[in-house]
């Protein structure tokens, strides 16, 4: 299990990053925690000649919170956001999540930069984001843009950033109201068979608000803008929750593999939705 | 092949230097390079964890990380908790609770129970097998992993109070 060889640069700042990025395009990649990126090199099915490593630009890894936002750098770990009780007080999906991914060992390693910028559609961060209608901060020779969540994801590892851009930060609304990351996996450190992010506001007993998406059901993450309708109104009654789950139903497109068949996967959808949707609504 | 580069790490207190293509990987560096034999290869994909060692402050997986990631960096393996004389109190305890069978993940059980322990110093059964989920026994059934780390937790609680 050894990758092809490499040249390896450490750039002590982004515009070292983005230099070498320049110069070697898309024989270049960009290593943060490695732990999806260095499988795939093991595997030779990612050729990598020149290999950045980000651990040595500083100012990737603050979690900065402000009144109403978070901002979430880069090389941010899983293990980072689940240590930090300000963060999860503020957004306690985010550590209910982070602790839902991988292992230990992977999450001192693994950046929720690089889970969300992989593209991977077995990645819990993309789906969350889209859920909490984060927005991403990707950086390039000719200055910073700006990319919503919900229009990042392409195809599988495809994404809105450029090979010459990387990503430098998550920003989010603090998410108001009830929350859950439900997830079903066959083991620790699995992918997830099916995966649902829900958030949830209510008035008396009225569904005020209603935010869904699900994580490895189709090669990208799927936010639901009609399931989350599909709940604005009602007292989350069966007869609303049928219709959210119908509405994610037309809108994933799971495919068949070691995780099972296709109707097996949107069955399993249907449940850990309807799990996401009833814990959610008990903590709104 | 591409040059080979300068490194330099250090192991449980010692500093190496070597020259070192950066695609090797740590664990290779440990144990071929510099003979440190205690992290085992299991499953080299990053799954088993019997190639557990502490880089900087964190439970790492040798495996999946290139020297060239870790140079700089400071290593601790299973050589550098005890001795055979002088026994880390988890090493004690997984001897005397049959922690091990073959023995061949517990020095990767052994260094992430250690980082475990300094992370939550009196840990429950729940939070103990949530913290090493990352290492697999085929042997035990865990049973006396837990119970070894659990009387570890105790013996180093109480080694702390009576030093204070």
């Amino acid at each position: 299990m050894i990758p092809a060889a490499f040249e390896y640069y450490r750039p002590k700042d982004m515009t070292g990053v983005l230099s070498l990025l320049g110069e070697h395009g898309d024989n270049a990649r960009v290593i943060a925690g490695g732990h999806s990126l260095i499988p795939m090199m093991k595997l030779r099915m990612a050729d990598v000649p020149h290999l950045i490593d980000l651990q040595g630009v500083g100012g990737l890894d603050d979690i900065e919170l402000s009144a109403n936002s978070i901002r979430i750098g880069a090389m941010v770990t899983q293990h980072d956001i689940i240590d930090h009780n300000g963060l999860a007080s503020a957004a306690p999906i985010l550590r209910e999540a982070a602790l839902q991914i991988a292992d230990p060992q992977v999450r001192y390693m693994g950046t929720v930069g690089g889970n969300v910028a992989n593209g991977d559609p077995g990645n819990d961060m993309p789906g969350l984001m889209q859920c909490l209608d984060a927005t991403f901060t990707v950086v390039g020779l000719d200055g910073e843009r700006d990319i919503p969540a919900r229009q990042f994801y392409e195809a599988a590892y495809m994404t809105a950033r450029e090979d010459e851009e990387v990503l430098t930060s998550i920003t989010m609304p603090i998410p108001a109201g009830g929350y859950a990351y439900e997830k079903q996996k066959r083991k620790i450190g699995d992918y997830a068979t099916a995966a649902a992010a829900v958030l949830l506001t209510k008035e008396g007993n009225t569904c005020k608000s209603a935010s869904i998406a699900m994580t490895n059901l189709s090669d990208i993450p799927v936010y639901s803008e009609e399931a989350g309708a599909a709940l604005v109104g009602s007292s989350l009654d069966d007869t609303a929750i049928k219709a959210a789950v119908t509405a994610v139903l037309g809108d994933i497109d799971p495919s068949e593999d070691n995780r099972g068949p296709v109707a097996f996967k949107k069955h399993l959808a249907g449940v850990i939705l309807r799990r996401a949707i009833e814990r959610a609504w008990s903590r709104a | 092949m591409s040059k080979k580069q300068h490194y330099k790490i250090t192991v449980n207190g010692k500093e190496e230097e070597f020259l070192a293509e950066p695609r090797e990987l740590l664990i290779h560096t440990l144990r071929e390079r510099l003979k440190i034999t205690g992290p085992h290869i299991g499953c080299e994909t990053s799954h088993c964890g019997a190639c557990t060692v502490t880089v900087n402050g964190k439970s790492v997986k040798s495996c999946t990380v290139f020297v060239a990631q870790a140079d700089g960096t400071e290593i601790t393996t299973i050589e550098g908790i005890g001795s055979p004389d002088a026994l880390h109190p988890l090493q004690e305890a997984f001897k005397e609770h049959h922690g091990l069978q073959c023995g061949f993940c517990t020095p990767g059980m052994i260094i992430r129970a250690s980082k475990l322990l300094e992370e939550i110093p009196n840990p429950s059964e729940e939070e103990i097998r949530f913290g090493m989920a990352g290492n697999i026994c085929r042997c035990t059934g865990y049973q006396n992993i837990v119970k070894s780390i659990q009387a570890a937790a105790a013996e180093m609680n109480s080694a702390k109070e009576a030093a204070e």
